[in-house]
Protein backbone atom coordinates (compact mmCIF):
# COMPACT_ATOMS: atom_id res chain seq x y z
CA UNK A 1 0.00 0.00 0.00
CA UNK A 2 0.89 3.77 -0.99
CA UNK A 3 1.90 5.73 1.94
CA UNK A 4 -1.69 8.32 1.97
CA UNK A 5 0.09 10.98 2.48
CA UNK A 6 1.47 10.90 -0.53
CA UNK A 7 0.09 11.57 -4.15
CA UNK A 8 0.74 8.85 -7.27
CA UNK A 9 1.08 9.37 -11.21
CA UNK A 10 -0.77 7.58 -13.70
CA UNK A 11 1.69 5.12 -13.81
CA UNK A 12 1.64 4.00 -10.17
CA UNK A 13 0.48 0.74 -10.87
CA UNK A 14 3.13 -0.25 -13.38
CA UNK A 15 5.68 0.89 -11.19
CA UNK A 16 4.75 -1.53 -8.69
CA UNK A 17 4.64 -4.17 -11.26
CA UNK A 18 7.79 -3.14 -12.74
CA UNK A 19 9.44 -4.40 -9.22
CA UNK A 20 10.21 -0.21 -8.46
CA UNK A 21 11.34 0.49 -5.16
CA UNK A 22 9.39 3.81 -4.60
CA UNK A 23 10.10 6.60 -1.93
CA UNK A 24 8.87 9.93 -1.16
CA UNK A 25 9.73 12.42 -3.58
CA UNK A 26 8.16 16.27 -3.95
CA UNK A 27 5.32 15.08 -2.12
CA UNK A 28 5.08 12.05 -4.59
CA UNK A 29 5.75 8.10 -4.29
CA UNK A 30 7.67 7.95 -7.13
CA UNK A 31 10.66 5.07 -8.72
CA UNK A 32 14.05 5.88 -7.44
CA UNK A 33 15.28 3.13 -9.41
CA UNK A 34 13.77 -0.62 -10.35
CA UNK A 35 14.99 -4.03 -10.19
CA UNK A 36 18.45 -3.42 -12.23
CA UNK A 37 20.06 -0.76 -10.49
CA UNK A 38 20.87 3.21 -10.16
CA UNK A 39 24.43 2.30 -12.36
CA UNK A 40 22.26 -0.10 -14.93
CA UNK A 41 19.79 1.91 -15.25
CA UNK A 42 22.11 5.17 -15.99
CA UNK A 43 23.87 3.20 -18.57
CA UNK A 44 21.11 1.48 -19.83
CA UNK A 45 20.17 5.26 -20.83
CA UNK A 46 23.41 6.44 -22.22
CA UNK A 47 23.79 3.76 -24.55
CA UNK A 48 19.87 2.68 -25.59
CA UNK A 49 16.56 4.45 -24.38
CA UNK A 50 14.97 4.74 -21.25
CA UNK A 51 11.78 5.41 -20.04
CA UNK A 52 11.17 7.72 -16.84
CA UNK A 53 7.95 8.81 -15.11
CA UNK A 54 8.04 12.68 -14.35
CA UNK A 55 3.92 12.80 -14.16
CA UNK A 56 4.87 14.74 -10.79
CA UNK A 57 6.32 17.39 -12.89
CA UNK A 58 3.75 20.46 -13.15
CA UNK A 59 2.35 21.03 -16.33
CA UNK A 60 -0.12 24.09 -17.83
CA UNK A 61 -0.90 26.44 -20.07
CA UNK A 62 -0.48 30.10 -19.81
CA UNK A 63 -3.37 31.66 -22.62
CA UNK A 64 -3.85 35.14 -23.03
CA UNK A 65 -3.01 38.37 -25.65
CA UNK A 66 0.12 38.18 -26.38
CA UNK A 67 1.28 36.00 -23.48
CA UNK A 68 4.43 35.76 -24.55
CA UNK A 69 5.06 39.50 -23.62
CA UNK A 70 3.16 38.76 -20.24
CA UNK A 71 5.61 35.86 -19.29
CA UNK A 72 8.98 38.17 -19.97
CA UNK A 73 8.11 40.06 -17.59
CA UNK A 74 9.01 37.65 -14.80
CA UNK A 75 11.33 35.56 -16.82
CA UNK A 76 14.49 36.87 -18.22
CA UNK A 77 14.57 34.76 -21.66
CA UNK A 78 13.48 35.26 -24.89
CA UNK A 79 9.95 34.64 -25.13
CA UNK A 80 8.75 36.79 -27.36
CA UNK A 81 10.80 35.76 -29.91
CA UNK A 82 9.53 31.59 -29.59
CA UNK A 83 9.04 30.58 -33.14
CA UNK A 84 5.55 28.24 -32.83
CA UNK A 85 6.86 25.00 -32.07
CA UNK A 86 9.92 26.06 -30.21
CA UNK A 87 10.86 25.41 -26.32
CA UNK A 88 12.94 27.49 -24.04
CA UNK A 89 14.61 27.06 -21.28
CA UNK A 90 14.15 29.50 -18.56
CA UNK A 91 13.71 30.94 -15.04
CA UNK A 92 10.93 32.42 -12.71
CA UNK A 93 12.98 35.35 -11.15
CA UNK A 94 11.41 37.21 -7.98
CA UNK A 95 12.16 40.53 -6.96
CA UNK A 96 15.31 40.12 -5.84
CA UNK A 97 17.03 38.54 -8.64
CA UNK A 98 16.76 35.07 -7.24
CA UNK A 99 15.19 31.69 -8.68
CA UNK A 100 11.77 30.98 -7.63
CA UNK A 101 12.10 27.83 -10.34
CA UNK A 102 13.46 26.66 -13.38
CA UNK A 103 11.32 26.02 -16.37
CA UNK A 104 10.73 24.90 -19.84
CA UNK A 105 8.19 26.96 -22.07
CA UNK A 106 7.40 26.06 -25.48
CA UNK A 107 5.05 28.08 -27.74
CA UNK A 108 2.52 25.05 -29.66
CA UNK A 109 3.33 24.86 -33.40
CA UNK A 110 -0.40 25.74 -33.94
CA UNK A 111 -0.15 28.62 -31.68
CA UNK A 112 -0.60 31.37 -35.09
CA UNK A 113 -1.89 34.57 -32.70
CA UNK A 114 0.79 34.25 -29.85
CA UNK A 115 -1.95 34.01 -27.72
CA UNK A 116 -0.56 30.20 -25.66
CA UNK A 117 2.50 28.70 -23.72
CA UNK A 118 3.11 25.74 -22.59
CA UNK A 119 4.64 25.26 -19.19
CA UNK A 120 6.57 22.54 -17.50
CA UNK A 121 7.83 23.46 -14.08
CA UNK A 122 9.43 21.20 -10.72
CA UNK A 123 7.53 18.81 -8.65
CA UNK A 124 8.27 20.75 -5.64
CA UNK A 125 7.71 23.90 -6.74
CA UNK A 126 4.61 23.98 -8.78
CA UNK A 127 1.95 24.85 -6.05
CA UNK A 128 4.92 28.10 -5.99
CA UNK A 129 4.84 28.72 -9.53
CA UNK A 130 1.37 28.66 -10.25
CA UNK A 131 0.48 30.66 -7.90
CA UNK A 132 3.05 33.37 -8.21
CA UNK A 133 2.09 33.25 -11.69
CA UNK A 134 -1.31 33.96 -11.12
CA UNK A 135 -0.91 36.90 -8.89
CA UNK A 136 1.93 38.56 -11.15
CA UNK A 137 0.24 38.05 -14.40
CA UNK A 138 -3.28 36.82 -13.62
CA UNK A 139 -5.19 40.43 -14.84
CA UNK A 140 -3.72 39.46 -18.31
CA UNK A 141 -3.28 35.20 -18.38
CA UNK A 142 -5.34 33.03 -17.69
CA UNK A 143 -3.07 29.73 -15.96
CA UNK A 144 -4.72 26.49 -16.57
CA UNK A 145 -3.20 23.63 -14.57
CA UNK A 146 -3.09 20.15 -16.26
CA UNK A 147 -2.82 17.55 -13.09
CA UNK A 148 -3.99 15.09 -14.64
CA UNK A 149 -1.99 14.73 -17.49
CA UNK A 150 1.14 11.88 -17.53
CA UNK A 151 4.81 13.28 -18.62
CA UNK A 152 6.79 10.78 -20.06
CA UNK A 153 10.32 10.79 -20.85
CA UNK A 154 12.39 8.89 -23.06
CA UNK A 155 15.96 9.35 -23.45
CA UNK A 156 19.15 8.23 -24.74
CA UNK A 157 20.68 7.47 -28.31
CA UNK A 158 17.75 5.12 -29.01
CA UNK A 159 14.73 7.00 -28.76
CA UNK A 160 14.20 8.59 -31.56
CA UNK A 161 14.44 4.95 -33.36
CA UNK A 162 11.46 4.23 -30.97
CA UNK A 163 9.87 6.92 -30.91
CA UNK A 164 9.93 6.79 -35.02
CA UNK A 165 8.10 3.88 -34.96
CA UNK A 166 4.90 5.54 -33.09
CA UNK A 167 4.89 8.52 -34.70
CA UNK A 168 7.71 9.14 -37.90
CA UNK A 169 7.63 12.62 -37.82
CA UNK A 170 8.44 13.41 -34.13
CA UNK A 171 12.03 11.81 -35.04
CA UNK A 172 12.39 14.71 -37.23
CA UNK A 173 11.83 17.42 -34.58
CA UNK A 174 15.39 19.33 -33.44
CA UNK A 175 16.10 19.59 -30.12
CA UNK A 176 14.21 22.08 -27.95
CA UNK A 177 11.33 21.83 -30.29
CA UNK A 178 7.58 20.11 -30.37
CA UNK A 179 4.71 19.19 -31.99
CA UNK A 180 1.74 17.14 -31.44
CA UNK A 181 1.10 14.01 -33.08
CA UNK A 182 -1.66 11.18 -33.02
CA UNK A 183 -0.74 8.11 -32.29
CA UNK A 184 -3.68 5.49 -32.52
CA UNK A 185 -6.16 7.70 -31.52
CA UNK A 186 -4.15 9.71 -28.83
CA UNK A 187 -3.08 12.87 -28.58
CA UNK A 188 1.17 12.52 -27.65
CA UNK A 189 2.44 16.06 -27.15
CA UNK A 190 6.08 15.20 -27.76
CA UNK A 191 9.15 18.30 -27.17
CA UNK A 192 12.56 17.16 -28.47
CA UNK A 193 13.97 17.65 -24.85
CA UNK A 194 15.07 16.09 -21.30
CA UNK A 195 17.07 16.31 -18.48
CA UNK A 196 19.75 13.66 -19.34
CA UNK A 197 22.24 15.31 -21.91
CA UNK A 198 21.17 12.70 -24.29
CA UNK A 199 19.26 12.94 -27.45
CA UNK A 200 15.57 12.30 -26.26
CA UNK A 201 11.54 13.02 -26.05
CA UNK A 202 9.28 14.45 -23.41
CA UNK A 203 5.61 13.27 -24.30
CA UNK A 204 2.68 14.70 -22.34
CA UNK A 205 -0.10 12.39 -22.73
CA UNK A 206 -3.77 12.19 -20.76
CA UNK A 207 -3.14 10.54 -17.49
CA UNK A 208 -5.90 7.96 -18.80
CA UNK A 209 -4.12 6.85 -21.71
CA UNK A 210 -0.33 6.67 -19.53
CA UNK A 211 0.31 3.71 -19.14
CA UNK A 212 -1.06 2.31 -22.50
CA UNK A 213 2.12 4.57 -23.67
CA UNK A 214 4.06 3.38 -21.45
CA UNK A 215 3.70 0.14 -21.94
CA UNK A 216 3.90 0.40 -26.00
CA UNK A 217 7.28 2.18 -25.50
CA UNK A 218 8.57 -0.12 -22.71
CA UNK A 219 8.09 -2.93 -25.31
CA UNK A 220 10.39 -1.99 -27.49
CA UNK A 221 13.83 -4.01 -26.99
CA UNK A 222 15.67 -0.41 -26.63
CA UNK A 223 13.45 0.54 -23.88
CA UNK A 224 13.98 0.29 -19.78
CA UNK A 225 12.01 1.36 -17.31
CA UNK A 226 14.42 4.30 -15.14
CA UNK A 227 13.69 5.81 -11.89
CA UNK A 228 14.87 8.91 -10.43
CA UNK A 229 18.44 7.63 -8.98
CA UNK A 230 19.69 7.45 -12.48
CA UNK A 231 17.43 10.61 -13.74
CA UNK A 232 20.01 12.49 -10.78
CA UNK A 233 22.98 10.94 -11.74
CA UNK A 234 22.38 11.53 -15.53
CA UNK A 235 21.68 15.15 -14.94
CA UNK A 236 24.01 15.66 -12.77
CA UNK A 237 26.92 14.06 -15.67
CA UNK A 238 25.38 16.63 -17.83
CA UNK A 239 25.81 19.43 -15.92
CA UNK A 240 22.10 20.51 -15.19
CA UNK A 241 21.02 21.84 -12.41
CA UNK A 242 18.55 20.47 -9.70
CA UNK A 243 15.81 23.33 -7.95
CA UNK A 244 16.43 23.29 -4.57
CA UNK A 245 19.85 22.04 -4.70
CA UNK A 246 22.02 23.98 -7.30
CA UNK A 247 20.14 26.82 -7.80
CA UNK A 248 16.86 28.51 -5.59
CA UNK A 249 15.58 31.75 -3.93
CA UNK A 250 18.88 32.90 -2.88
CA UNK A 251 20.59 32.26 -5.96
CA UNK A 252 20.60 34.76 -8.67
CA UNK A 253 21.11 33.36 -12.56
CA UNK A 254 24.44 34.74 -12.80
CA UNK A 255 25.99 32.93 -9.74
CA UNK A 256 24.12 30.25 -11.02
CA UNK A 257 26.53 30.08 -13.76
CA UNK A 258 23.14 30.45 -15.98
CA UNK A 259 24.00 34.34 -17.96
CA UNK A 260 23.08 32.13 -21.17
CA UNK A 261 19.36 32.00 -20.58
CA UNK A 262 19.33 36.05 -20.12
CA UNK A 263 18.59 37.17 -23.55
CA UNK A 264 20.81 39.76 -25.23
CA UNK A 265 17.20 41.78 -25.97
CA UNK A 266 16.28 41.31 -22.36
CA UNK A 267 19.61 42.55 -20.91
CA UNK A 268 19.74 45.77 -23.44
CA UNK A 269 15.66 46.18 -22.29
CA UNK A 270 16.38 45.59 -18.31
CA UNK A 271 12.85 44.54 -17.82
CA UNK A 272 13.18 41.54 -15.99
CA UNK A 273 12.95 41.20 -12.29
CA UNK A 274 15.93 41.83 -10.51
CA UNK A 275 17.39 43.06 -13.53
CA UNK A 276 19.36 46.12 -11.66
CA UNK A 277 21.11 43.21 -9.39
CA UNK A 278 21.38 40.72 -12.23
CA UNK A 279 23.03 43.20 -14.47
CA UNK A 280 25.54 44.56 -12.09
CA UNK A 281 26.29 41.05 -11.15
CA UNK A 282 26.80 40.45 -14.84
CA UNK A 283 28.96 43.71 -15.37
CA UNK A 284 31.15 43.33 -11.98
CA UNK A 285 31.13 39.52 -11.79
CA UNK A 286 29.22 37.93 -8.92
CA UNK A 287 31.06 37.26 -5.47
CA UNK A 288 30.18 33.42 -5.87
CA UNK A 289 29.72 31.21 -8.52
CA UNK A 290 28.37 27.80 -9.42
CA UNK A 291 30.86 25.41 -10.79
CA UNK A 292 31.55 21.77 -11.16
CA UNK A 293 33.67 19.78 -9.81
CA UNK A 294 35.59 16.30 -9.98
CA UNK A 295 37.28 14.81 -6.76
CA UNK A 296 40.53 12.25 -7.55
CA UNK A 297 39.41 9.50 -5.70
CA UNK A 298 35.69 7.46 -5.56
CA UNK A 299 34.91 8.69 -2.58
CA UNK A 300 31.72 11.13 -2.80
CA UNK A 301 31.53 14.66 -1.51
CA UNK A 302 27.83 14.69 -1.46
CA UNK A 303 25.65 18.35 -0.66
CA UNK A 304 26.85 20.48 2.25
CA UNK A 305 29.97 19.50 1.84
CA UNK A 306 32.81 22.28 2.68
CA UNK A 307 34.67 23.24 -0.36
CA UNK A 308 38.50 25.04 0.66
CA UNK A 309 41.41 26.13 -0.44
CA UNK A 310 44.86 23.65 -0.48
CA UNK A 311 45.51 26.20 2.51
CA UNK A 312 42.76 25.70 4.28
CA UNK A 313 40.19 29.17 3.54
CA UNK A 314 36.52 27.97 3.23
CA UNK A 315 35.18 28.79 -0.12
CA UNK A 316 31.61 27.64 -0.35
CA UNK A 317 29.30 24.61 -0.47
CA UNK A 318 28.76 21.61 -2.03
CA UNK A 319 25.49 21.76 -3.60
CA UNK A 320 25.04 18.43 -5.50
CA UNK A 321 27.05 15.49 -5.44
CA UNK A 322 28.01 11.99 -6.50
CA UNK A 323 29.41 9.30 -8.43
CA UNK A 324 29.47 9.58 -11.59
CA UNK A 325 28.42 6.07 -13.72
CA UNK A 326 29.71 7.32 -17.15
CA UNK A 327 32.59 9.04 -15.68
CA UNK A 328 33.33 6.33 -13.24
CA UNK A 329 34.40 9.25 -11.13
CA UNK A 330 32.68 11.42 -8.05
CA UNK A 331 31.53 14.51 -9.40
CA UNK A 332 29.58 17.41 -8.32
CA UNK A 333 28.13 20.73 -8.19
CA UNK A 334 28.50 23.79 -5.73
CA UNK A 335 29.51 27.42 -4.98
CA UNK A 336 32.53 29.02 -4.30
CA UNK A 337 34.22 32.57 -3.83
CA UNK A 338 34.91 33.79 -7.60
CA UNK A 339 38.35 33.85 -7.30
CA UNK A 340 38.50 30.27 -7.23
CA UNK A 341 35.94 29.16 -10.57
CA UNK A 342 38.66 28.71 -13.17
CA UNK A 343 38.52 24.91 -14.22
CA UNK A 344 41.34 23.24 -12.85
CA UNK A 345 41.73 25.24 -9.67
CA UNK A 346 42.57 22.60 -6.64
CA UNK A 347 39.90 22.51 -4.12
CA UNK A 348 39.66 19.98 -0.93
CA UNK A 349 36.55 18.55 -0.35
CA UNK A 350 35.45 17.77 3.74
CA UNK A 351 34.01 14.54 4.14
CA UNK A 352 33.78 13.03 7.41
CA UNK A 353 36.34 15.24 8.45
CA UNK A 354 38.88 14.09 5.67
CA UNK A 355 39.65 16.48 3.03
CA UNK A 356 39.45 14.92 -0.35
CA UNK A 357 41.31 16.96 -2.88
CA UNK A 358 39.67 17.49 -6.58
CA UNK A 359 39.63 20.18 -9.10
CA UNK A 360 37.02 22.80 -10.75
CA UNK A 361 35.74 20.89 -13.82
CA UNK A 362 34.30 22.24 -16.83
CA UNK A 363 30.74 21.21 -17.58
CA UNK A 364 29.04 19.02 -18.98
CA UNK A 365 31.13 16.46 -17.50
CA UNK A 366 29.75 13.72 -19.87
CA UNK A 367 29.37 15.65 -23.87
CA UNK A 368 25.66 16.13 -24.80
CA UNK A 369 24.33 14.78 -27.52
CA UNK A 370 21.38 16.34 -28.44
CA UNK A 371 19.40 16.05 -31.97
CA UNK A 372 20.31 19.66 -33.88
CA UNK A 373 19.32 18.25 -37.26
CA UNK A 374 21.43 16.28 -39.95
CA UNK B 1 32.12 -22.61 6.13
CA UNK B 2 31.22 -21.41 9.42
CA UNK B 3 28.13 -20.07 10.44
CA UNK B 4 27.28 -16.64 10.12
CA UNK B 5 26.24 -14.13 12.93
CA UNK B 6 24.07 -10.96 12.27
CA UNK B 7 23.75 -7.75 13.78
CA UNK B 8 20.93 -5.22 14.31
CA UNK B 9 22.55 -3.12 11.69
CA UNK B 10 22.58 -5.69 9.01
CA UNK B 11 26.49 -6.53 9.59
CA UNK B 12 27.49 -10.04 9.04
CA UNK B 13 30.10 -11.98 11.46
CA UNK B 14 32.14 -14.84 10.93
CA UNK B 15 34.32 -16.25 13.50
CA UNK B 16 37.79 -17.23 12.42
CA UNK B 17 39.94 -18.41 15.53
CA UNK B 18 40.41 -14.91 17.68
CA UNK B 19 39.15 -13.03 15.06
CA UNK B 20 36.17 -12.28 13.11
CA UNK B 21 35.16 -11.66 9.45
CA UNK B 22 32.65 -8.65 9.25
CA UNK B 23 30.71 -7.44 6.06
CA UNK B 24 27.24 -5.97 5.08
CA UNK B 25 24.41 -8.35 5.17
CA UNK B 26 22.67 -8.60 1.21
CA UNK B 27 19.71 -7.12 2.66
CA UNK B 28 21.99 -4.23 3.16
CA UNK B 29 23.36 -4.07 0.14
CA UNK B 30 20.23 -4.28 -1.36
CA UNK B 31 18.70 -1.37 0.40
CA UNK B 32 22.03 0.77 -0.39
CA UNK B 33 22.10 -0.35 -4.12
CA UNK B 34 25.17 -0.14 -6.27
CA UNK B 35 27.92 0.72 -3.89
CA UNK B 36 30.76 2.78 -5.37
CA UNK B 37 33.10 3.51 -2.80
CA UNK B 38 34.32 2.19 0.54
CA UNK B 39 35.58 3.73 3.10
CA UNK B 40 38.05 1.20 5.32
CA UNK B 41 39.22 1.87 8.71
CA UNK B 42 43.20 1.49 9.28
CA UNK B 43 44.83 -1.40 10.74
CA UNK B 44 45.65 -1.44 14.30
CA UNK B 45 42.68 0.98 14.89
CA UNK B 46 39.99 0.20 17.98
CA UNK B 47 36.50 -0.02 17.77
CA UNK B 48 34.38 -0.78 20.98
CA UNK B 49 31.12 -2.17 19.97
CA UNK B 50 28.80 0.69 18.48
CA UNK B 51 31.67 2.81 16.55
CA UNK B 52 31.62 3.60 13.46
CA UNK B 53 33.85 1.41 11.71
CA UNK B 54 33.72 1.76 7.62
CA UNK B 55 31.01 4.06 5.80
CA UNK B 56 29.71 2.73 2.33
CA UNK B 57 28.78 5.12 -0.49
CA UNK B 58 25.88 3.84 -2.85
CA UNK B 59 25.38 6.06 -5.63
CA UNK B 60 22.62 7.28 -3.99
CA UNK B 61 23.97 7.44 -0.60
CA UNK B 62 26.42 7.13 2.45
CA UNK B 63 25.92 4.55 5.32
CA UNK B 64 27.91 3.84 8.39
CA UNK B 65 29.18 -0.07 8.90
CA UNK B 66 29.42 -0.10 13.02
CA UNK B 67 31.57 -2.50 15.01
CA UNK B 68 29.49 -5.67 16.24
CA UNK B 69 31.88 -6.06 18.98
CA UNK B 70 35.01 -4.45 20.36
CA UNK B 71 38.29 -5.36 18.50
CA UNK B 72 41.01 -3.86 16.76
CA UNK B 73 41.53 -4.02 13.07
CA UNK B 74 43.78 -6.62 11.34
CA UNK B 75 42.95 -6.83 8.06
CA UNK B 76 40.99 -4.82 5.54
CA UNK B 77 39.42 -6.14 2.05
CA UNK B 78 41.86 -3.65 -0.14
CA UNK B 79 39.84 -5.91 -2.79
CA UNK B 80 36.97 -2.94 -2.31
CA UNK B 81 38.90 0.01 -3.27
CA UNK B 82 39.10 -1.34 -7.17
CA UNK B 83 35.89 -3.15 -7.11
CA UNK B 84 33.75 -1.95 -4.43
CA UNK B 85 30.78 -3.33 -6.26
CA UNK B 86 31.83 -6.78 -4.98
CA UNK B 87 29.68 -5.53 -2.00
CA UNK B 88 26.84 -5.97 -4.36
CA UNK B 89 27.38 -8.82 -5.56
CA UNK B 90 29.34 -10.78 -3.25
CA UNK B 91 28.01 -9.43 0.18
CA UNK B 92 29.01 -12.46 2.12
CA UNK B 93 31.46 -14.09 0.62
CA UNK B 94 34.69 -11.39 -1.44
CA UNK B 95 32.67 -8.15 -0.21
CA UNK B 96 33.93 -8.76 3.12
CA UNK B 97 35.08 -5.19 4.99
CA UNK B 98 37.37 -5.86 7.34
CA UNK B 99 38.29 -8.32 10.27
CA UNK B 100 38.27 -7.69 13.94
CA UNK B 101 40.39 -9.48 16.78
CA UNK B 102 37.80 -10.61 19.66
CA UNK B 103 38.41 -8.71 22.63
CA UNK B 104 35.20 -10.29 24.38
CA UNK B 105 33.73 -13.23 23.23
CA UNK B 106 30.36 -12.85 24.94
CA UNK B 107 29.53 -9.96 22.86
CA UNK B 108 29.32 -12.36 19.81
CA UNK B 109 26.67 -14.50 21.80
CA UNK B 110 24.50 -11.30 21.72
CA UNK B 111 24.41 -11.76 17.66
CA UNK B 112 21.47 -13.60 15.55
CA UNK B 113 21.91 -16.40 13.99
CA UNK B 114 20.35 -16.56 10.16
CA UNK B 115 17.09 -17.42 10.81
CA UNK B 116 15.99 -14.78 13.69
CA UNK B 117 18.14 -12.45 11.43
CA UNK B 118 15.49 -12.99 8.28
CA UNK B 119 13.07 -12.96 10.95
CA UNK B 120 13.98 -9.53 12.18
CA UNK B 121 14.41 -8.19 8.54
CA UNK B 122 11.26 -9.34 7.41
CA UNK B 123 9.45 -7.28 10.34
CA UNK B 124 10.98 -4.39 9.30
CA UNK B 125 9.87 -4.46 5.97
Amino acid sequence: MHDPGLKTTPLHGLHRELGARLVPFAGYEMPVQYQNGIIAEHTHTRSAAGLFDVSHMGQAQLAGPRVAEALETVVPGDIAGLAPGAMRYTLLLNANGGIIDDLMVTRPADDQAGDRLMLVVNAARKDVDFADLTERLGGRIALERYEEKALLALQGPQAAAVVGRFAPDAAKLTFMTAQVFSVGGVEWQVSRSGYTGEDGFEISVSGEHATDVAQALLAAPEVEAIGLGARDSLRLEAGLCLYGHDIGEQTTPVEASLTWTIAKRRRAAADFPGAERILRQIEEGPARRRIGFKLEGRSPAREDAEIETPDGAAVGRVTSGGFGPTLKAAIGMGYVDAACRAPDTALNFIVRGRKLPGRVAKTPFVPANYYRGD
Amino acid sequence: MADLKFSEDHEWVRVEGGRAVVGITDYAQQQLGDVVFVELPEIGKSFAKGDEAAVVESVKAAAEVYAPFDGEVVEVNGDLDSDPGLVNTAPEGEGWFLKLSVKDAAQLDGLMDRTAYDKFVADQS
